[in-house]
């Protein structure tokens, strides 16, 4: 039974990770209706950023909410001068561009960073809280986070007339210019809050899993799978979808047919979820018009 | 096909049949793996380009195909030639298979689901239980196929000719199947399903048969790479692959038959070029391509061709 | 007096050069140049082994300025496969056919050189020093143009497992590898060494994959086994992964953790020094961040080529040492083969080192090959941490007498 548990434990951790970068993906989706395959690198890269902060002496905070500000700018910027001249080329070649951007930054962090790994640090204590030695100190602040950022992209969302404007503009881009929106920019600020939510995620990982060009390399599939399980446009469900990932993942691993398999079981087990429940667990349900 | 068409076609069969007599073994090698490309290319594109199923794990039907034609030379000692079809057939029932349940996926629901496909394949082909006949982490080493009949060419110049027939086979089956009903029918569900059902239209068949005819040629074209590189390995499939097939239709051009040989052109050549250019960053020369080329060419080499055709039509 | 000993000493130079007689070469081989060929992943999952190309390009750079190998320039030209074999079989083919190389160096990864080992060996070009800790390299029987370099795998496992055998015959053993043919080929050797105790001892066997984002529940299983004793068959980023969540989760074994991932600036700092303690490894060349050599006259040298040659490679990557020392083996090769650099003579003094040694590697690690001895590093030294530097102890072993 014990073991049962560390391993919950255990998986909540993990599921954490997930939930935090299943974050930003939700953010740039309801942003702009196209899922981000550079969302982890992008978050990476900014982490690294932080990193060069903290070593050259900035403590931790500040070198936080800077890393999150450079990461916005880098955001905007990024829809602004490489997103926006394909903006009416086929889906699929936007898609081709997010690879692009993908191995750009990865291929970079890893020459301009090298790829043996870092420590990053974390502000939370070194000691375990409570007594639970089954998850740290910094895997329960960094669940702490993430819950933070997600009732701050809730309120974003639900209560200010700029998340509204947002959820607009990338439902129906034309009405929304209709009623005065500016569309584009709605885009840039999309792009440059998911960066920003990534950027913090990112800091939250790298503790756990070190910092290195490929950190978000394996994460980004579970994130994807935990936003669309919860359903991607419910940032809580993208929450709740990561733990849920994280845990099943462990005990199928632990417990049912080794570890071998356990990324393969979960994923058929995630679709078979999606095939009963198209739009996730949390997801709204869509109706397509003819 | 207009006549000048079937010139212009006529006279890229004569180069390629011409070229492995004037280029080194290397290159030819290298023309051969193009072939190989092309029709994986093709099979994605029928799929994504012209019914609209996006797929991001094509490369476990590429290494699906590529398994069968090396387990059956080294564990059944079939001939190479044999394993084609045989490898066809088997991607032809899985990807039908696989397309049934993804029926009821689709834009981003079915992105993952292929996704985990392409991810879950390797670490199928590693798994202890089959290992008996995917030889595991090893992989297997199979044989080159020599020239028959004393057919006066080296080893590297018969594997072109042979890949060349059966990717003209493959284009030319696929070229009928596309420009009739069923390429119509196809057109018809990615752009408007509903439409087309009200129409008659079978979609529920025709996207599963999509499906299984799109893994058919990735599979027919994973036997011919295990034959030519002599040598699978789980490491040889990663999702990388996957993506890497999903750029190339892209960058061809979606939704047409030429551009899986533009498509395949790029994937071949283009990471070679990144990496003269760079060791620091091969991958993110190779990006900026990417980026190039779909900012210049926003519906790929194939529509920029087209585009280009119909503008001189126009200015007499 | 002095006047005497000039021609003796003339004479002497003489003598000591390598080779007399006339110049022969096989293709890549000429008066003014040596081509040499490698194949490494500088792009892709495996990019952080890509810094080996880059040092071994930097360590030629070094010695064309000195002159080069007996008058020679030598051209070492790299092509980046991506670590996916089909790439490599067509970097290979383009090294071989196109660029016209003497002979393939250093190519990395155990997929990668199997793809091409045959190819190779029918081409009859050598296949020098490859990059992978395979134990199928050594086989000059059947594939007399392959060579490898660094100890294998199984080797390593075998010495822990004496180890074990002598100090702790009743271990339960925990393992943990990653899911691939180096994981799997630690895994052989450690169930070899113990023969038919393997099924009793090893109460847990636990895989991880590349892509995973921890190995946390991994560890979470092992101590839950029972298990007392701990392989670590892991890389850099896993292995720091292991002994932080081992030390965190309060599980105290007797801990092995494999030479691949036993750098103390880039494995055990990360995972915390102090959570480190106690773990035993094998080493065959020096740690750049282990502090015992920090006045080291040989890893200063090293220091000295890293800073002029290749400034942007890292200071605490033990692969810029394994490049450095791999590319002064083949420096010697290439001195022995003197005028006569043919593909035959290059595989015939590869398999000719006496006692060669370079001073990045341990004190009494060395290196000796014969023509049935394909396996040029083969002695180690157990060694165990501190909480500071890692301590050598007993002595220097070799597995040909294992």
């Amino acid at each position: 039974m014990d073991a049962f548990l560390f391993q919950v434990l255990a998986g909540l951790a993990t599921g954490g990770i997930y939930a935090s970068l299943a974050l930003a993906l939700v953010m740039i989706y309801q942003a702009t209706h196209l899922v981000n395959f550079a969302q982890g690198e992008m978050a990476m890269f900014t982490t690294y950023i932080a990193w060069s902060l903290i070593n050259a002496g900035m403590p931790y905070w500040p070198a936080f909410l800077l890393t999150v500000g450079f990461a916005f700018v880098l955001g905007v910027l990024i829809e602004r001068i490489i997103i926006r001249p394909v903006e009416d080329a086929p889906v699929l070649a936007v898609v081709v561009v997010f690879i692009a951007l993908l191995v750009i930054l990865n291929s970079t962090a890893g020459w301009i960073y090298t790829y043996t790994i870092k420590s990053f640090p974390s502000p939370f204590p070194k000691e375990p809280l409570f007594g639970i030695r089954y998850m740290s100190a910094h895997e329960i602040g960094a669940i702490c986070v993430t819950l933070v950022v997600l009732s701050l992209l809730y309120a974003f969302f639900r209560f200010t007339p700029l998340g509204l404007a947002m959820r607009a503009a990338a439902q129906n881009a034309q009405s929304s210019r209709l009623v005065g929106i500016r569309v584009g920019w709605m885009l840039a600020l999309g792009w440059g809050l998911a960066a920003a939510v990534g950027a913090v995620a990112g800091m939250m990982v790298a503790p756990i899993v070190y910092l290195d060009p490929n950190m978000m390399g394996g994460i980004l599939l579970y994130a994807f799978a935990a936003a669309l399980l919860g359903g991607i446009d419910s940032p809580m469900g993208a929450v709740i979808g990561g733990f849920a990932v994280g845990v099943l993942e462990n005990v199928l691993g632990a417990f049912v047919i080794g570890n071998e398999l356990k990324l393969t079981v979960a994923l058929v087990l995630i679709i078979g979820v999606l095939l009963v429940r198209p739009s996730g667990i949390f997801g709204k349900v869509h109706v397509t018009r003819v | 096909m207009t006549k000048r068409n079937l010139l212009l076609l006529a006279l890229l069969l004569a180069v390629a049949c011409v070229l492995p007599f004037i280029v080194s073994d290397y290159r030819t090698f290298q023309l051969t793996l193009v072939l190989v490309y092309a029709t994986a290319l093709l099979g994605l594109n029928i799929l994504t380009g012209y019914n609209g199923q996006i797929s991001l794990g094509h490369g476990a039907f590429y290494a699906l195909g590529a398994y069968c034609a090396a387990i059956l030379m080294d564990q059944a000692g079939a001939p190479y030639w044999a394993t084609v079809p045989a490898a066809g057939a088997v991607c032809l029932v899985a990807g039908f298979l696989f397309g049934l349940p993804a029926l009821r996926l689709e834009g981003l629901y079915l992105a993952l689901a292929t996704f985990a496909l392409g991810v879950a394949m390797p670490q199928l082909l590693k798994y202890d239980h089959l290992a008996k006949w995917t030889g595991g982490v090893q992989g297997i080493v199979i044989p080159k196929p020599e020239a028959p009949f004393g057919l006066p060419l080296n080893a590297d110049q018969w594997l072109y000719f042979f890949t060349l027939a059966v990717t003209i086979v493959m284009f030319v089956l696929a070229w009928n199947l596309l420009r009739g009903r069923i390429g119509r029918a196809l057109v018809a569900i990615r752009d408007q399903h509903i439409a087309a059902e009200a129409m008659g239209i079978n979609s529920a068949i025709y996207k599963s048969a999509a499906f299984g005819v799109s893994a058919m040629y990735t599979g027919v074209a994973g036997a011919l790479s295990a034959i030519a590189i002599q040598y699978v390995a789980p490491d040889s499939f990663g999702i990388f692959v996957s993506i890497v097939f999903l750029v190339g239709i892209v960058v061809g051009g979606l939704a047409s038959i030429s551009g899986a040989l533009y498509g395949a052109l790029f994937i071949q050549f283009v990471p070679n070029i990144a990496d003269e250019i760079s060791k620091a960053a091969p991958w993110a020369i190779f990006g900026i391509f990417m980026i190039g080329f779909v900012y210049l060419m926003p519906t790929g080499v194939a529509g920029a061709t087209r585009l280009l055709l119909a503008k001189r039509r126009k200015s007499p | 007096m002095k006047r005497r000993f000039v021609p003796v000493a003339v004479l002497a130079a003489l003598l000591a050069m390598p080779v007399y007689g006339q110049k022969k070469y096989d293709p890549g081989a000429s008066d003014r140049e040596i081509k040499i060929g490698n194949t490494n992943p500088y792009s892709g999952p495996a990019s952080a082994y890509g810094t080996i190309g880059k040092t071994i390009a930097a360590y030629f750079n070094m010695v064309n300025e000195q002159g080069g190998i007996n008058g020679r320039k030598v051209t070492f030209i790299s092509y980046d496969d991506g670590y996916s074999p089909p790439k490599t079989v067509e970097m290979a083919r383009k090294l071989v056919e196109q660029d016209q190389v003497l002979f393939l160096f250093q190519t990395l990864g155990t997929p990668s050189n199997t793809a091409i080992h045959k190819y190779m060996n029918m081409r009859k070009v050598p296949q020098l020093h490859v990059a992978t800790g395979a134990t199928k390299w050594n086989d000059p029987k059947n594939f007399k143009w392959t060579m490898g370099w660094q100890p294998n795998y199984q080797d390593e496992a075998k010495i822990y497992v004496q180890y074990l055998l002598k100090n702790k015959p009743n271990a339960k053993i925990g393992v943990l590898y990653q899911n691939d043919d180096y994981g799997k080929d630690y895994l052989k050797g450690i169930k070899d060494g113990l023969g038919a105790k393997a099924k009793s001892m090893i109460v847990a066997e636990v895989s991880y994959e590349v892509a995973d984002p921890t190995v946390d529940s991994q560890i979470v299983q092992l101590q839950a086994s029972g298990a007392d004793t701990f392989f670590n068959i892991t890389t850099p980023k896993f292995a720091a992964q292991a002994i932080r969540k081992a030390y965190d989760i309060g599980w105290k074994p007797l801990h092995f953790l494999n030479n691949v991932s036993s750098q103390v600036g880039s494995v055990l700092k990360p995972a915390g020094l102090e959570k480190s303690i106690g773990l035993i490894t094998t080493q065959y060349i020096k740690d750049p961040t282990d502090r015992q050599w920090a006045n080291d006259a040989g890893m200063k040298k090293w220091e000295a080529f890293m800073k002029k040659y290749y400034p942007e490679g890292s200071l605490i990557d033990n692969s810029n040492v394994y490049g450095f020392t791999v590319a002064s083996t083949l420096h010697q090769v290439l001195k022995q083969c003197g005028n006569n650099l043919t593909r035959e003579n290059v595989m015939r003094q590869a398999a000719s080192l006496k006692g060669f040694k370079v001073d990045t590697m341990l004190p009494g690690v060395s290196i000796t090959t014969g023509p049935q001895d394909y396996a040029p590093i083969q002695s180690v030294q157990l060694a165990k941490f501190n909480g500071k530097e890692w301590e050598r102890f007993g002595k220097v072993l070799s597995s040909d007498k294992m």
